[in-house]
C-alpha cells in the first residue's frame, strides 16, 4: 500500500513520523512510501536521504492521496478534510478528549490508528511511542534544568574552593522521570525521586537515584500500568514530604500524570515560598494543567527567583533523535499490521494491540476498547527457591553414616585378617582420593576423567598375573584383556596431554 | 630368563612408588600449571607398574606375545587420541570406561578359572565373593558406558527409557544377582560356577544397560562421571580378587573421583543422586509450569544492533552452552576477543558446571579454541557481580541461564543454580529459535525487557560480527 507522510501541521513541531532508515525497513514490508518535500529538514534528514532509502518525494496534494497517512501530533479539521473515504490514518490522537474530532473522522470513513492508545503490555513496548517519547522528554528536561540553573551539576572541589553538587528531587519515576534520574545522575546531581509505587524502588537505585517514599502501608501500583489515586492521608504525608524536601533542594522534576484526568497540584504555593532563589522546577505535566500551581503551559514564569518550566515540546527540542525513536515505533505497527510482509493491510480487531489502538474503523467509533489486565505488575514475589537443597543433603549426612559404621562393623566381626589388611589399605585409598579430588579446579575435570580413565587401567597388573597361565582360555582371555587395557592406557594418557596442552594464559 | 628377575619384595616396592606416583597425578590436575607434570607422573607410575610385574614371579613366559598386544593396542589407544574432537570427548571417555569394565570381567573369568592361589574356608568364600563382585561391577560398567556412548553420539535416543515398573525391574535385577551369587559360591565344580556366572552375566549386561537408558539427556554429565567411578570400583575389586594392593590404591582413587564427580554435578542441578539414577527430567514433574500466563515478547535484534551493543560495552560476559560446541563458533568468538581487547573492551567467559557434556567439557572445548583459562571463570565466581556487567551473550545455552529455577518453586529445575546474567545492564541470547532446552521448560529470561534475542546460527551471526568489526 501507499504510505505517506507530510510535515507537521502544528507550529514549531521539529520532529517528523518517518526518517530514512525506516523507510527501507517499510519498503521490505511491501509498501510504497511517499513523503513530503523538505519533509525532514528541521530533523536533518533530507530529501535526498528519503530517496535513497526509496521513498517518492512529492508535493503535498499528492502525498494525501495515499492509502495510509503517519502523522505524530493530532490531525486538525483541514487534515481531516484532505483525507478521503477509506484512508487510514495513524497518529497521536487522544480519543478520549476529542470526540468531536473522533466523530469527523467516523463521518468520513477514515480508519484511525491512536498512538497514544497503544495498551500497555509487554508486547507492545515497541509500539509505545508514548514511552519513548516520555523517555526523551525526561532527559530533556534535565537539559533545561541545568540550562536555566546557575550552577554546576556535578560537586568539585577547585583550586578556587568547593562546588557542592545540585540536589535534585525528581517526583514520578515512570519512564519519564526514570530517564530523567539517570540523565540527571550522570551529569554527577544528587537525585532522589519519589513515587508512590514502592515496585520501581530497585529502578530508581540502579540508575544511581535514592527512591524517597511515605511510611504509609498503601500501594500506588494499578493493573493498567499507570499509579493511581491515592487516599488523603498519603496524599497529606506526601505533601508534608515535599515540602521538606523544597528546602533542601535546587531542581525540582515533576511528571506526575493520571490518565484522563487533570495533573494533581503536588507543588504548592507554600512550597515555593520556602525554595532557594535560583532553584528550576520543570514540570513534565503542564500539558495537563502541570503539577506546580504556577505552571504555565510553553512559558517560564519566575516567582522569587524560581523559575518554573512549562515547556510542552520537549520531544521536539531533540528532533532528530524523537522522530528516529518514533518512526521506529510507527515501523513496528505497519510490520504488525501486515502480517504476511505482502503489502496488504489488515487491522486485525481480534489482535489487543491492534483493537486498542483503533479507535475508527469503518465509519464506527470503536473507543473506548474492552478492558485488558496487564500484567505490568503481577504480584510475583521472588522467593529464593532454596530449603530444597538443603533437605537433601541433611538426609544424605546421617543415614550414610549409619550404614557405613555398621557395614564396618559386619566385616571386622566376619573377615579374616588377610582381608583385613586390604580393606584398610582400600578405605584409605578412597580417603586420599576425596581429599586430592576436591583440590581438582572445575575447568580440568575433563582431563581428570581422562586421566582416572588410563590409570584405572591398571587393571592390566591383573591381566599380567596370569598370562603365563598354562590353561589356552585363561591366556586368551587375559591376552585380550592386556589388548584392550593398553588401548586405554594409551588413548587415556594421549588424549589427556593433548587436552592439557589446550589450555594456556 | 628374564622371570623373576625382580623378587616379589622388590616388585611390592615398586608398586609404592607407583601408588604414590598415581596420587601425585590426581594431585597435580588441581591447577593448570602443575597438570602437565601430573599426567606425566601417571605416565611413570603406569610404566613402573607394567614394567615391575612383567619382570615379577608372575610372569614366566610369553613375553613377545604380551609386548605385541600392549603395543597393537596402546597403538589404537594413540590413533584414537589423536582423531578425537574435543567435542567428541564425552564419546571417547565413555567407550574407554567400557573397555575398563570389559577388562574387569575377563580378569574377573580367569582368575576363577585358574586362580593364582589356594584358598581355604572362609578365605575362600570371601576370594569367590570378590570375584564375583568384580566382575559384576566390570559387566554393569561396560554395559553402561556402550548405551552412554551411543546416548552421547546420537546412536542412541537421548530421552530417558521409561518401562513400566522400572524400579521393580532393577530390584528384581538385584535380588536374582545375589540368589546366583550364592549359588556360585556354593558351587562344587568349576562348571557349576560358570552357570551362575553366565547367568549373572546376562542379568548384570541388562541391569547397566537399563541403569543409562532410563537416565535422561540432561544428566548425561552425571552419568559420564558415574561410569568413571564404577571402572575405579571394578579395578579395586580385582585388587581384591587378586590381593593386590596397588590394584586396590589405585581403583578405590579412581572411584571416588568419579564419586566426587558426580556429587559435583548433582549439586550444579540441585538434583540428588538417587533421582538422576531413577529417571530423566520431565519424567516426574508435571511441565506445565507457565501456562495461560502472558509471557510478553521477545524482542529481536539484528546483527549490527548486536554490534553497536558490544562496542558499547566495556565489560562483557560470555556464557556458553554445548550449543555453541555444537555450532564449532568457539573458534569465532576467540578472534572476536582479540579484537575488543584491542579495543578496551574487557571480555570473560561464565561457566555452569553442567554446559557441556561431561565435567569440565566445556573448559576443553574453550581451551581448544586458544582461550586463555584466566578469562574463564566459574559460576560462582561471577554471579554476586553481574551488576557490573554491561552485556552478557548467551550462545547455545538455555537452562542454565533460566531464572524460573530461582523465582518459580514449580518449575522442575526449581533451586538448580544458574547463572544470573539478568541482572546485568543488558543480555544478548543468540539461539536459532524458541525451543526449549533439555528440561523442556520455557525460559523467562527472553522475555525481560533487559534481553534481547539474536536469532540465527551462533557461528554464522558470529562472523559477522567479525566482518563488521574490522
Amino acid at each position: 500500500m501507499e504510505i505517506g507522510v507530510l510535515k507537521e501541521s502544528k507550529q514549531q513541531e521539529k520532529r517528523v513520523a518517518i526518517t530514512p532508515k525506516i523507510v527501507s525497513k517499510i519498503k521490505k514490508l511491501g509498501h510504497t512510501v511517499r513523503v513530503e518535500k523538505g519533509l525532514g529538514l528541521d530533523a536533518n534528514f533530507y530529501d535526498s536521504q528519503y530517496i535513497e532509502a526509496g521513498a517518492e518525494v512529492l508535493d503535498a496534494d499528492s502525498v494525501w492521496t495515499s492509502d495510509i497517512i503517519l502523522k505524530i501530533n493530532k490531525p486538525n479539521d483541514n487534515d481531516v478534510s484532505k483525507l478521503d473515504n477509506n484512508k487510514t490514518l495513524i497518529s497521536f490522537f487522544s480519543p478520549a478528549v476529542n470526540s468531536d474530532l473522533l466523530q469527523s473522522c467516523a463521518k468520513d470513513k477514515i480508519n484511525v490508528l491512536s498512538m497514544d492508545s497503544v495498551p500497555r503490555i509487554s508486547r507492545a513496548q515497541k509500539m509505545d511511542a508514548l514511552s519513548s517519547m516520555a523517555n526523551i522528554a525526561g532527559s530533556r528536561a534535565v537539559i533545561e534544568a541545568a540550562h536555566n540553573f546557575g550552577r554546576f551539576f556535578g560537586g568539585q572541589i577547585t583550586a578556587a574552593g568547593k562546588i557542592p553538587p545540585a540536589k535534585i528531587l525528581i517526583i514520578g519515576a515512570g519512564v519519564a522521570g526514570l530517564s530523567a534520574i539517570g540523565t540527571a545522575s550522570s551529569l554527577g546531581a544528587i537525585v532522589t525521586a519519589f513515587d508512590t509505587r514502592p515496585e520501581v524502588k530497585e529502578q530508581v537505585e540502579s540508575l544511581g537515584g535514592q527512591f524517597l517514599t511515605v511510611n504509609l502501608d498503601e500501594d500506588g501500583s494499578s493493573t493498567d500500568g499507570y499509579a493511581k489515586t491515592m487516599s488523603k492521608e498519603f496524599i497529606d504525608a506526601e505533601m508534608a514530604l515535599f515540602k521538606e524536601q523544597c528546602k533542601d533542594v535546587d531542581i525540582i522534576i515533576t511528571t506526575a500524570l493520571i490518565p484522563g484526568k487533570e495533573a494533581p497540584k503536588l507543588i504548592t504555593q507554600e512550597m515555593l515560598d520556602v525554595m532557594k532563589p535560583g532553584s528550576v522546577i520543570v514540570d513534565l505535566a503542564s500539558q495537563q494543567g502541570g503539577n506546580c500551581v504556577l505552571c504555565k503551559r510553553d512559558e517560564i514564569v519566575e516567582y522569587n527567583g524560581i523559575k518554573v518550566i512549562g515547556y510542552t515540546d520537549l520531544p521536539s527540542r531533540l528532533p532528530s533523535q524523537s522522530s528516529e525513536l518514533y518512526a521506529n515505533n510507527l515501523y513496528h505497527i505497519l510490520d504488525e499490521l501486515t502480517p504476511n510482509n505482502d503489502g496488504v493491510v489488515d487491522i486485525n480487531m481480534d489482535d489487543d494491540v491492534i483493537r486498542g489502538m483503533t479507535v475508527v474503523k469503518d465509519g464506527e467509533i470503536t473507543f473506548p476498547p474492552p478492558k485488558i489486565e496487564v500484567s505490568a505488575t503481577p504480584k510475583v514475589e521472588e522467593k529464593k527457591v532454596e530449603p530444597k537443597k538443603e533437605q537433601i543433603q541433611k538426609k544424605s549426612s546421617i543415614l550414610p553414616g549409619i550404614i557405613a559404621l555398621s557395614v564396618l562393623f559386619l566385616v571386622g566381626a566376619f573377615a579374616p585378617e588377610s582381608f583385613m589388611n586390604h580393606f584398610t589399605v582400600f578405605v584409605l585409598s578412597c580417603f586420599i582420593g576425596y581429599m586430592v579430588i576436591w583440590n581438582v579446579t572445575a575447568s580440568l575435570h575433563t582431563p581428570l576423567m581422562s586421566v582416572t580413565n588410563a590409570v584405572s587401567s591398571i587393571i592390566i597388573i591383573g591381566a599380567l598375573t596370569q598370562v603365563s597361565s598354562t590353561d589356552t582360555v585363561s591366556l586368551v582371555l587375559s591376552g585380550l584383556a592386556i589388548f584392550i587395557a593398553s588401548i586405554n592406557i594409551f588413548g587415556g594418557f594421549a588424549v589427556t596431554k593433548r587436552m592439557l596442552g589446550m589450555f594456556k594464559k | 630368563m628374564i622371570s623373576g628377575l625382580l623378587t616379589i619384595e622388590v616388585v611390592r616396592a615398586l608398586y609404592v612408588i607407583s601408588a604414590v606416583l598415581f596420587i601425585l597425578t590426581l594431585g597435580g590436575l588441581s591447577n593448570q600449571e602443575t597438570s602437565r607434570k601430573g599426567n606425566a607422573y601417571g605416565i611413570t607410575a603406569m610404566t613402573i607398574a607394567i614394567v615391575a610385574t612383567v619382570l615379577g614371579p608372575q610372569v614366566t613366559g610369553n613375553y613377545i606375545a604380551l609386548l605385541l598386544l600392549i603395543l597393537i593396542g596402546g597403538s589404537i589407544g594413540l590413533l584414537l587420541s589423536k582423531k578425537v574432537q574435543m567435542t567428541e570427548m564425552p564419546e571417547l571417555v565413555a567407550i574407554l570406561h567400557s573397555l575398563v569394565g570389559l577388562a574387569a570381567v575377563l580378569v574377573g573369568i580367569v582368575n576363577f578359572l585358574n586362580p593364582t592361589q589356594e584358598y581355604l574356608g572362609v578365605e575362600l568364600t570371601i576370594h569367590l565373593i570378590e570375584i564375583y563382585i568384580g566382575i559384576f561391577i566390570g559387566m554393569v560398567t561396560f554395559a553402561g558406558s556402550i548405551i552412554a556412548f551411543g546416548k552421547l553420539s546420537g546412536k542412541v535416543s537421548g530421552n530417558p527409557l521409561v518401562l513400566p515398573a522400572k524400579h521393580y525391574l532393577n530390584l528384581l535385577m538385584l535380588i536374582s544377582i545375589i540368589y546366583f551369587g550364592t549359588i556360585f559360591v556354593g558351587s562344587s565344580s568349576i562348571d557349576e560356577g560358570l552357570i551362575a556366572l553366565g547367568f549373572m552375566l546376562t542379568i548384570s549386561l541388562f541391569f547397566g544397560i537399563h541403569l543409562v537408558a532410563s537416565i535422561g539427556g540432561a544428566d548425561m554429565p552425571v552419568v559420564v562421571s558415574m561410569l568413571n567411578s564404577y571402572s575405579g570400583w571394578a579395578a579395586s575389586a580385582t585388587g581384591f580378587m587378586l590381593s593386590n594392593d596397588l590394584l586396590i590404591v589405585v581403583g578405590a582413587l579412581v572411584g571416588s573421583s568419579g564419586a566426587i564427580l558426580s556429587y559435583i554435578m548433582c549439586r550444579a542441578m540441585n538434583r540428588s543422586f538417587i533421582s538422576v539414577i531413577a529417571g530423566g527430567f520431565g519424567t516426574e514433574t508435571s511441565s506445565t509450569p507457565v501456562e495461560g500466563q502472558d509471557q510478553g515478547e521477545v524482542q529481536a535484534i539484528n546483527i549490527e544492533e548486536f554490534k553497536s551493543m558490544i562496542t558499547s560495552s566495556k565489560k562483557i560476559a560470555i556464557i556458553p552452552g554445548y550449543g555453541m560446541a555444537v555450532a564449532q563458533a568457539q573458534f569465532v568468538v576467540n578472534e572476536i576477543i582479540s579484537i575488543l581487547k584491542n579495543k578496551n573492551i574487557e571480555v570473560i567467559f561464565v561457566i555452569h558446571p553442567v554446559a557441556g557434556r561431561m565435567p569440565g567439557h566445556m573448559n576443553v572445548l574453550l581451551a581448544e579454541a586458544q582461550i586463555p583459562y584466566d578469562i574463564v571463570y566459574e559460576m560462582d565466581e561471577v554471579n554476586d557481580d553481574f551488576e557490573k556487567i554491561d552485556l552478557s551473550i548467551v550462545i547455545g545455552a538455555n537452562d542454565i541461564v533460566n531464572p524460573s529455577a530461582l523465582e518459580d518453586p514449580n518449575s522442575p529445575i526449581a533451586g538448580m543454580p544458574v547463572i544470573e546474567c539478568w541482572r546485568g545492564t543488558s543480555t544478548v541470547v543468540m539461539k536459532r529459535g524458541m525451543s526449549t532446552g533439555y528440561a523442556g521448560v520455557e525460559n523467562p529470561l527472553f522475555f525481560k525487557e533487559n534481553t534481547k534475542m539474536l536469532f540465527g546460527d551462533a557461528k554464522e551471526s558470529l562472523s559477522q560480527v567479525l566482518t563488521l568489526n574490522n
